[in-house]
Order: structure tokens, then C-alpha cells, then sequence
């Protein structure tokens, strides 16, 4: 397969041009300007696109097994794909939780036969997400578990998230948290400030998430693992992630899209669409997240895509499901919000979305050079779309960007080399 | 005339002509409902009162608020246990829009519960309270009873004191009581002050006493005791200590002040009870306001349909 003419944006090469790429059995083989064509070869002619390695979604509810009326593998991955995503990490709360090795069987053997998004699975910390004994970090590392996280919760005992780290220590596993203090946080369903207090809800203030970002920060130096902070929405837990990085300490961090351009405003008139966990914040957060975006506090974009059917939805605001179906908007908000208004680069924006991911998570992606699985993502600039959720691939369509007009739709992904995605449409 | 908006869910939805409207209204009501009760007015119109809460003071007001004008009357009541294994809001309305009413009152315990019936049914609907967020038609009451003892509203002193974290009632006065210029202050254990309601409008004192000085209007409100078993005030004692609206400090209020609570009062805690049978006090003018302002509001909206 050849594609012709498109620009290439890889910062794993240092390259930001037009050039063909030759694709030969799922792996690139030639990187170069005007590569001659072969016969009988399939040829893309991408003028005006630009290419890039396929994107990486650190955070991502694939809902399957359990609570497949939300989201399933299938249509999971397909979202990912039109997203522009080749590579997903799926959080363990499904149900039942991925606390087992056969689950992660199932998830694997499954979510490879379909062949869309590849998903990198993660495991629970503790059996059952029960806070209470550590799972089969071992046996669940060897069966290919990407990282460990308790995600839609907080591991509570400080004890036992401890042993869950040291544990770990010889079977070299990643740390994601999702950091909430649930005495603190209360009865809270959204920012805690002068908005919740005018509407009536309980709110959940910044320290909710940042005592334990700062707790796992001190488990972590004191263990020694690698810690990922998920979702983070605060731009203080930012500044304590920042004086960690500054000693030294192997802590990460992600930050979804709706956490750099949504703040607590979009909760007005009680819509539960913009109803998350953590709670959009303040413009002063955005803010400040954007600029650890850009200052590399921030190592990628997790979307916590995170589909949920009408009836988990449609319901008062305080019984209403914590969520966002963003996977498929993701890319296009941020090209029209960070890049288009010249605040990011492509390039720097390709490092964030599979670069920096892939060397979190270890994978061997994040690259077009010789030699290298052709995950690859392609997009047309100038094609604009209104968000309309009723044409997503997800089964969630809980999303408040709906009317948005944005640019940066994937046109084309390939998957190992297959086109999974032909004109915005999964083939 | 009628009112600007079909729904009643908000203070918000009301322009200073329509609270003056509804006053205006009500005041007639109250007229005659010291005359002669029973009117026609309302015939064949019919009102759904829907309490998703227990409420006894709320219900029986809208309930003779629409029988004294010979309104057809359907009470649902359903405890939210039952709304947490049963119907959801939105089939319970559907349920009830195609009985055709022309009026929805609700009571629900979660905030922004009555935008949510509104876009599922075509009768206005009229919040009885909805969670920590409003209750308009007490907000009415009340400040029809102020209107009754004070003529000068600007920069009238009113002063607000309790639970200010679970009461719709101080919601709703505040944003009322702004729209006439008042003054309003409030005050209360700061484990029961919500952050940032002084952006609300309002001025928060943190000492009771300092707080009702010089005040015009004192409404204190009720102190559930699940908030001393929740961790929000160590002792019934305590509060009583600081937090009690007794005579000696009522003297501290200008000497016209009137004493409002919004009911049902706790005699001994937050309000003392020779300031409840005071002179000062307008408690049982509340009620007979309550129900007139709700027999307005009931009359404005059915006109409307």
C-alpha cells in the first residue's frame, strides 16, 4: 500500500513535510518523497491531509462485559477508530470488575477478533474494587495487563494501597489513580463554589482530588512504582504533580479534553450530560492545565470516554451517571481549540496523542519509521462538522459539545496496516 | 394580565410586575377568603399536586388553594424509596400529562428536578420546593407578609438565620428580596453555610447577635436535628446557646422588627418560644399569606392555559 502525498507529521523522525509512505504486511516500509509506484499496489493519494501515528487514549470505559445497553467492545472500539484512536486503555470497572485473569482473556480474545482499536487492558488494584485485598498482580502483569487502577474510585486505605505498590515492585507495573477523598467529597455532583451553591447541589471542592494526588504521590516515592495520575482537573494537584516531577519522581499525569475546554458553567439548567467525575472546574483550571500541556507537567490526553445509555442520563441531576462520550470528538476539539488557534503545534499535539502515551505505556507505537506497526491516523484540515451524537459509533451519546462546529475529523485510519476507517466511515 | 413565564420553577422567572401581580392578586384572595371562602373561579380546571417529600404545611396550602376556587384536585404522594426502585421522573410525568391537568405542582427532594418535568409535560408547573435549590411560592409568602408592616423596601435590613446549606427558602428569598433592593444579610453555623453565597447577594455575619442588629425582618429557619447527627453543629445545646432567637436579643433588631419563620418551628431551638407567640412575631400571617399566594399563582397559570 502506498499513500501519496500526504503531510507527515512524526515527531519520532523529526519530520513535518509531505512524504509517501509504503506499507508492506501491517509494517512501514519506506518513508520518503515521491516513493515510485509498484504494480498492482493500492494507492491513497492524501493530498491535503495530514498523517500521523495512529492516537493513543490513556482513559477509556469500554463498558463490556456487564453493562453492554451503555457500550460494548464492538462499538467501543469502532468509536475509537473514528476518534482517530489505534490504541486504547480500558478502565477495569466493568462488570464484573477485571480483577481476573479469564476476564482479561475474554476482553483480549474479543476486542482482537473485532480488529478495530487494539485495547491494553487494566486491572483492578484491589479484588473487586473493594478496597479491601490486592488482586493477582502477577499472574494478571503476565497475562498482559497494562497498568493497574482502581478507576471510579479511590483505593481508601492508604495501608492497602501501600502493599498493593510494594508487591508490585519486581513485576515493574504502572500505577494509574483516580483521586478522590469520598469523606471529603460527600454527597457532592459537581464543583463545590458559589455556582453549586446558587443551583442548589452539594459540591466537591479541588481538595477532594488533590489530598490524593498528594497521598499517592508520597505512597508512591515511598514504594518506589511508577504513578499516573488519571483525569486530573484541578490546575493546584497540577502544581503538586509539578514539585514531584521536579524531584525527580516517575509521576505522570493526563488530562481529558472536557478538563482543558468545559468549566462548571456547562452544568447550567441541570445538564447531566456535562455531569463528570472529577467536575468540570473553572477557566483559571483550564487554563492551567492547558499551560502543563504545553510544559510537559502533563505527558497525554486520557478522553475517560465514558458512554452511559439515555436512561442513566435523562434522570435529576444528583441520580444522574458521571460521564462524558467524548472519544469520538476528542481529536477535533483539540486541533480546533489548541491548534488552530496557534497555541499548539501538529507536532506537539502527535507527541501528546501517541508519542509520549506509547513511551508511558511501553508499547512499540507512537512511530511511523521503517519497521514500525502502521497504526495511522489521517485527517482532512479543512472539513468542518457540527457534533451531532446521534451519528457516534459510541452507544453513549452523553455529550455536551453537541452543536459545536469543529474541524479535524479522521478521514482515514489504518490498523496494523488494514483500512479500518475510509472517509470517516468504519469500513 | 398572567404572568411572563408558563412555569413557576425559579424567582428568577418572575419580573418585579409579576411579583407585583401575584401580591396584588393575593391580597384580593385574602379578602375573600375571609368573606366568603368558596368561589368558582377555578372550575374545571384541574391542579395535580405531586410530592415526591413529606410535607404536610406545603400540601394542605396548594390543596385549599385550589379547592377554595373549585379546582379538580389530584394529590400523588410517593416517598423517594419509591423512587429509587420505581418510575422514573420522566414516566411519572408522562403518566400524569395524559390526564391533560393544567397545573403541576411538585415537591421534589433533588435540585433542578422541575426542569426536567417541565420538558415532559404541556401544564405549568409550579416548584413546591425542589431540593436545596428553590421553594418561590414561600419567597412570595414571605415577602408578602414584609410588604404588609414595611413600606420602604430599599435598603430594608432583612436578616436570615440557619441552615443556610439545605434551605431552598433562603435561595429563593435572596434573589426575591434583591429584586426590591433589600438589604439581606444571613448567618449560621459556618458548617451549614454554603461557600460562596454572598455571591447570591447577600452579606453573611458570622455572629448571630452582630448579624440581627438594627434588623428590619428576622427570619430565622428550622434546625433539622439529622444536621447535629450529620457532624454540622455538636449539640442541640450548642446551637441553642448561639443560635436562638430570644428576647433579649430580638431587642437588638430595630423596635418594629417582625419575626418570620417559615415553619414548622422547633419551640426552644432556633426560636424561642415567647418570640414565637410575641407581637413581633408573624408566623400565622404567613400561613394565610401562603395561601393566598398560592391561590394567585394557581389563578394566574390557569388563565394562562
Amino acid at each position: 500500500m502506498l499513500l501519496k502525498n500526504g503531510h507527515l507529521v512524526d515527531p519520532s523522525q523529526a519530520i513535518d513535510g509531505v512524504t509517501d509512505i509504503r506499507i508492506d504486511n501491517g509494517v512501514i516500509s519506506e518513508v520518503g518523497p515521491d516513493l515510485p509506484e509498484m504494480k498492482d499496489e493500492e494507492i491513497y493519494d492524501l493530498t491535503g491531509c495530514y498523517v500521523v501515528p495512529g492516537l493513543i487514549d490513556t482513559h477509556v470505559h469500554l463498558r463490556d462485559p456487564g453493562q453492554e445497553e451503555s457500550e460494548s467492545l464492538e462499538t467501543g472500539t469502532k468509536a475509537a477508530i473514528a476518534g482517530g484512536f489505534t490504541s486504547v486503555v480500558a478502565m477495569p470497572n466493568t462488570n464484573p470488575i477485571v480483577d481476573n485473569v479469564p476476564i482479561v482473556r475474554y476482553i483480549a480474545e474479543k476486542s482482537k477478533r473485532l480488529g478495530y482499536a487494539d485495547v491494553l487492558q487494566t486491572a483492578a488494584i484491589t479484588k473487586g474494587e473493594k478496597g479491601e485485598e490486592i488482586t493477582e498482580i502477577g499472574f494478571l502483569k503476565e497475562a498482559g495487563v497494562i497498568a493497574f487502577t482502581e478507576d471510579g474510585r479511590t483505593v481508601e486505605n492508604s495501608g492497602i494501597l501501600r502493599k498493593a505498590m510494594t508487591y508490585s515492585k519486581p513485576f515493574d507495573v504502572l500505577f494509574m489513580s483516580h483521586c478522590e477523598d469520598n469523606n471529603l467529597k460527600g454527597a457532592g455532583v459537581m464543583n463545590a463554589g458559589a455556582l453549586a451553591t446558587e443551583m442548589g447541589l452539594p459540591g466537591i471542592a479541588r481538595e477532594v482530588e488533590d489530598i490524593i494526588i498528594q497521598r499517592d504521590i508520597m505512597l508512591a516515592k515511598m514504594t518506589g512504582v511508577r504513578l499516573h495520575i488519571s483525569h486530573l482537573s484541578t490546575g493546584t494537584g497540577l502544581e503538586l504533580i509539578r514539585e514531584a516531577q521536579a524531584k525527580g519522581l516517575p509521576v505522570t499525569c493526563e488530562v481529558t479534553p472536557h478538563h482543558l475546554f468545559l468549566t462548571e458553567d456547562a452544568v447550567r439548567g441541570y445538564n447531566t450530560s456535562a455531569k463528570v467525575a472529577p467536575p468540570l472546574r473553572t477557566a483559571e483550571d483550564n487554563e492551567a492545565l492547558i499551560e502543563g500541556l504545553k510544559d510537559g507537567t502533563i505527558t497525554c490526553i486520557g478522553t475517560d470516554h465514558a458512554p452511559h445509555s439515555a436512561d442513566k442520563k435523562d434522570v435529576e441531576f444528583e441520580r444522574a451517571a458521571n460521564g462524558i462520550s467524548s472519544i469520538e470528538v476528542a481529536f477535533p476539539l483539540i486541533w480546533t481549540k489548541l491548534v488552530e488557534t496557534g497555541r499548539f503545534a501538529l507536532n506537539e499535539i502527535v507527541s501528546i496523542m501517541s508519542c509520549k502515551p506509547a513511551e508511558l505505556l511501553r508499547i512499540d507505537r507512537g512511530s511511523l519509521s521503517v519497521g514500525k506497526v502502521a497504526d495511522v491516523m489521517i485527517f482532512d484540515p479543512n472539513v468542518e462538522k457540527v457534533v451531532d451524537p446521534q451519528t457516534f459509533y459510541s452507544k453513549g451519546k452523553n455529550c455536551p459539545y453537541v452543536g459545536e462546529k469543529l474541524s479535524g475529523w479522521p478521514k482515514m485510519v489504518l490498523r496494523e496496516g488494514r483500512v479500518v476507517l475510509k472517509d470517516g466511515a468504519i469500513v | 394580565m398572567g404572568l411572563s413565564h408558563k412555569d413557576l420553577i425559579s424567582i428568577n422567572q418572575l419580573s418585579v410586575e409579576d411579583v407585583q401581580e401575584v401580591l396584588s392578586v393575593a391580597r384580593e384572595m385574602r379578602e375573600q377568603v375571609r368573606s366568603m371562602k368558596q368561589t368558582e373561579a377555578l372550575k374545571g380546571v384541574t391542579v395535580v399536586n405531586l410530592f415526591y417529600e413529606n410535607s404536610t404545611r406545603t400540601r394542605s396550602s396548594f390543596e385549599l388553594a385550589a379547592k377554595y376556587q373549585g379546582a379538580n384536585v389530584l394529590n400523588i404522594s410517593a416517598s423517594s424509596s419509591s423512587v429509587q426502585k420505581g418510575e422514573g421522573l420522566i414516566d411519572t410525568a408522562q403518566t400524569i400529562n395524559a390526564y391533560y391537568p393544567d397545573v403541576i405542582v411538585m415537591r421534589h427532594p433533588n435540585s433542578g428536578a422541575h426542569e426536567l418535568l417541565a420538558k415532559h409535560v404541556n401544564a405549568s408547573v409550579l416548584n413546591a420546593g425542589d431540593g436545596m435549590h428553590e421553594h418561590p411560592t414561600q419567597a412570595l409568602l414571605d415577602f408578602m407578609t414584609i410588604c404588609d408592616y414595611k413600606k420602604n423596601l430599599e435598603g430594608l435590613k432583612v436578616v436570615i438565620v440557619g441552615d443556610l446549606t439545605h434551605s431552598r427558602v433562603v435561595r429563593s428569598n435572596i434573589l426575591l428580596l434583591n429584586k426590591f433592593g433589600c438589604d439581606v444579610t444571613v448567618c449560621g453555623p459556618m458548617t451549614l453555610v454554603p461557600g460562596g453565597i454572598e455571591k447570591m447577594g447577600c452579606k453573611l455575619v458570622m455572629d448571630f447577635e452582630e448579624a440581627i442588629k438594627d434588623a428590619d425582618v428576622i427570619m430565622m429557619l428550622r434546625i433539622q436535628l439529622e444536621r447535629q447527627k450529620a457532624g454540622l453543629f455538636p449539640s442541640a445545646e450548642e446551637y441553642t446557646h448561639f443560635y436562638c432567637l430570644n428576647k433579649e436579643r430580638l431587642a437588638l433588631a430595630k423596635p418594629d422588627c417582625i419575626v418570620l419563620h417559615p415553619g414548622p418551628i422547633n419551640r426552644g431551638m432556633e426560636i424561642d418560644g415567647e418570640v414565637a407567640d410575641g407581637s413581633q412575631s408573624k408566623i400565622l400571617e404567613q400561613v394565610t399569606n401562603g395561601l393566598c399566594v398560592r391561590m394567585a399563582l394557581l389563578k394566574l397559570m390557569a388563565e394562562e392555559v
